[in-house]
């Protein structure tokens, strides 16, 4: 920590701190944990273990779609199943825990300067309660008739029906449930965040002082705090539908030639409660992406963020607008077509927001002192991902345009690109970037190179194809298109081509995990703020973080987290801890 | 969806209110605070604790709020037949009502010191949840003896569900309203118990409102409501 003298010239704290819970043992340091550095480690090896689950699952569904007919081991209840898991932990299990619960209990009480959460012990029973729900899902792969393959989005009625792999089953039972626990292990982490970043903030952290990391996990918790319940609720009324044979989604239906006992339900109205939850969960994921890559950005560019405070209002912009846009999702549902025409323009108002963060990332580069560290490497990938991500949006914002397009690969490439590749990026840039404050040591510098081009190049020679068969016509969720007109010989091609890139890129991963382990010992040593940054995470005494975060003193934030390069400043940068006029070497005018 | 929309607007209100309280016009790049010039703690002066308990109940209220949006949808469709509320629920609202009192007088006792009373309204306030909870039950005991099954009829599996889910609430502000009364008789600081306390009473008024909500919704009044609220603006 920087020193700063004279202490005595600093008025005591008005509020007494909260005594910090401490651990007795082992148990209730390393697995009990109350500590959010701890939970936010569980956190995250839960969630990359489930999402190597995930990443098989899509190299599965790639050979059957690249090399049909060659693995008769994946039937077409078996590719249903994989889709249906592969989309759900993805989107879930690993992108919305790693992103609030992995960073979002690291970074937190580190960057508002708190010692901890300020509910440490809701703060554990949330990460047990979301492994829990990581034990349920996978389960259902063991159970009889395997997990659902009803499609991550679980329309009724299919979803509970004999057709569907695991509907009648326990596949789906264990989804719902699984689910339902997430959300309420969720709820607790999330009263969490929002509420220490509410009141754990340290003297002189305003909300204007925050980095922006802090503003995109708190906005997106809030988001997710009232958009979880929507898929809570259809949940339970699904639950209710599959166990106890009521009709709240069910309309009469004729299942094997039978009369079934139900009618008169509205699968539309699950699709709504789905798309309440499902479209903010775009943003759940979008905006800590969003802050985390400010943040990196003008770390590694050695310059202020370009537009702090546009910044911030677009996040809160996005965050609300997010909200009345979930219809887009549902305009082959045979809405009325100026319900459509709404939720076209709400669509189409989203991208202002956005577009002003992408200027300014990109203002904020501009005669910069650009590091092209490995960290660095994986923003500038995300901006580029996030542009052709969002410009594919646009075109499938468009109710005449969606139409067509909305059953093909083309969706596919679009969410891949905007809402996987892209936060996928910023995960990875965050890891390199946060990983010498959690463990001491840098990773590894060669092995990173290696994996951020194959990431990056892959990811791209994957789904730009998509977007190319998707034109032409090719459809989504089929696992076998050699007999259709579509598929032409070069189509195929095309296919294998991007099967054989999603192994290679999955193979990165591997080295990417190998890193991570054999950099805990034999990385370089980091030092306590190797990129020289400016915000508090970064100026706590002991690297790794000790419990309590800050040692005998909360630190006091005299400044903003952006001040780099400040001109007449002995340094190229100056922590936010630092008072005004410290670290200049004169006095300023 | 309308009922969802409206309950986010008004926590969009709440939120865009607070927030114009922050200085989000400030330019932090031009501020530079020096030493002794420091502020006091950044949060609110309200027990973090109330805050928490204050974001929980807006998740709370978002989820009847979602129930509320999908039983007008699906009430909408033909095969919708109400069932009659029973005669019960007016008393168990009664029941309700004075737990939420009890609860009250405990809280503003707690505040003078009188811990004679806060024991008193606790376990009043407990006993009339652990009745209202009772007469809940035997309202869904009096409906499926005439016949109003759970998947006989949409409204009626609203109704268990809803009731149900309100009900499980109910049974999770037990578990903290014990908590509270271990530490009335045990003789915890009057400064702990008393924010025991106004927690406890915060949770039982908003059980109590989303409960009057619940009823209007299932008794038909908040569609009539609704109706007339609709023909007025068109």
């Amino acid at each position: 920590m920087v020193d700063i003298t004279p202490a005595d010239a600093i008025p005591p704290a008005e509020v007494a701190e909260v005594e910090l819970y401490h651990p007795h043992g082992w148990w209730t340091k390393y697995v009990f944990s109350q500590d959010a550095k701890v939970i936010a480690i569980q956190y995250s090896v839960t969630a990359t273990a489930i999402g190597m689950v995930a990443l098989v699952l899509s190299w599965l569904m790639r050979l059957q779609l690249g090399f049909p007919g060659t693995f008769d081991f994946i039937t077409p209840e078996a590719y249903y199943q994989f889709i249906t898991m592969h989309g759900m932990i993805m989107v879930i299990y690993l992108l919305t825990a790693l992103f609030l619960g992995g960073f979002g209990n690291y970074l937190i009480p580190l960057m508002v300067g708190a010692r901890d959460m300020v509910f440490p012990y809701v703060n554990m029973l949330s990460y047990w309660i979301y492994l829990l729900a990581v034990l349920v899902l996978v389960s259902s792969f063991f159970a009889p008739g395997g997990p659902t393959g009803a499609g991550w989005t679980l329309y009724p009625p299919q979803a509970i029906m004999t057709g569907t792999p695991g509907g009648q089953d326990w596949g789906i039972i264990l989804m719902l449930v699984s689910l339902i626990l997430f959300i309420i292990g969720f709820t607790m982490g999330g009263l969490n965040y929002v509420v220490t970043v509410l009141q754990g903030r340290t003297r002189g952290m305003t909300l204007m002082r925050l980095p922006l990391t802090v503003w995109g996990i708190f906005t997106a918790t809030v988001m997710a705090l009232l958009a979880f319940p929507a898929l809570f609720v259809a949940c339970v009324m699904m639950l209710f539908d599959r166990v106890l044979g009521t009709s709240f989604f069910m309309p009469a239906i004729v299942e094997m030639g039978e009369q079934l006992q139900r009618g008169g339900g509205s699968p539309i109205l699950f699709q709504h409660l789905f798309w309440f939850f499902g479209h903010p969960e775009v943003y759940i994921v979008a905006l800590p992406a969003f802050g985390i890559v400010s943040d990196l950005i003008s770390t590694h560019a050695r310059k202020n963020i370009f537009g702090y405070r546009m910044m911030v209002w677009a996040i809160i912009g996005i965050g609300a607008l997010s909200f009345v846009v979930w219809a887009h999702h549902m305009y082959v549902s045979g809405m009325h077509p100026y319900f459509g025409f709404f939720f076209a323009t709400t669509t189409l108002i989203i991208a202002i927001p956005t577009a002003i963060k992408v200027y300014n990332w990109v203002l904020t580069l501009w005669r910069g002192d650009i590091h092209l560290t490995i960290p660095m490497l994986f923003a500038l990938a995300f901006i580029v991902t996030f542009v052709n991500g969002g410009l594919t949006g646009l075109f499938l914002g468009n109710v005449v345009v969606d139409v067509p397009l909305s059953d093909t690969m083309f969706v596919v490439a679009h969410f891949h690109m905007v809402m996987g590749v892209a936060p996928i990026l910023v995960i990875f840039g965050a890891i390199y970037h946060w990983y010498p404050k959690v463990t001491g040591r840098m990773l590894n510098e060669t092995l990173g190179q290696f994996h951020f081009w194959v990431t990056f190049l892959g990811a791209y020679l994957i789904f730009f194809p998509m977007h190319y068969l998707g034109l032409m016509g090719v459809p989504r969720r089929y696992n076998e298109l050699t007999d259709m007109t579509v598929m032409t010989e070069s189509a195929q091609h095309l296919n294998s081509f991007i099967s054989i890139m999603a192994f290679i890129v999955g193979f990165a991963q591997i080295v990417f995990l190998f890193n991570l382990i054999w950099s805990i010992r034999h990385g370089r040593e980091a030092g306590g703020n190797p990129w020289r940054a400016t915000t508090l995470e970064w100026q706590t005494p002991q690297t790794p973080p000790a419990h309590g975060n800050f040692g005998k003193d909360l630190p006091i934030v005299y400044r903003w987290a952006y001040d780099y390069s400040v001109p007449g400043a002995k340094e190229d940068f100056i922590p936010q801890n630092v008072p005004g006029s410290f670290g200049l070497s004169k006095e300023p005018a | 969806m309308s009922v969802v929309l409206v309950f986010l607007l008004v926590i969009i209100g709440f939120a865009g209110w607070w927030l114009s309280h922050q200085r989000l016009m400030a330019k932090p790049w031009l501020e530079q605070g020096v030493i002794g010039d420091v502020v006091g703690m950044e949060g609110s002066t309200l027990p973090t604790a109330k805050i928490g308990l204050g974001v929980f109940l807006a998740v709370v209220g978002c989820l009847f709020a979602l129930f509320a949006s999908a039983y007008f949808m699906r009430m909408a469709l033909s095969d919708w037949r109400p069932l009659p509320v029973p005669r019960l629920l007016w008393l168990n609202t009664g029941v309700l009502v004075l737990s939420s009192i009890a609860l009250q007088c405990a809280s503003v006792a707690a505040r003078k010191g009188q811990i004679g009373t806060v024991r008193l309204g606790l376990a009043t306030a407990g006993l009339t949840a652990l009745a209202f909870l009772i007469g809940q039950l035997m309202a869904w005991r009096e409906l499926t003896e005439d016949g109003y099954l759970l998947a006989s009829n949409p409204a009626n599996s609203f109704f268990y569900l809803i009731t149900g889910l309100h009900g499980l609430h109910i049974l999770g502000g037990l578990v903290g309203l014990g908590r509270t009364a271990a530490h009335a008789w045990n003789g915890a600081p009057p400064e702990r118990l008393r924010l025991s306390v106004e927690l406890c009473a915060m949770y039982w008024h908003f059980l109590l409102f989303v409960w009057l909500a619940i009823f209007a919704l299932l008794s038909g009044w908040a569609a009539t409501f609704i109706d007339i609220c609709r023909q007025l603006l068109t």
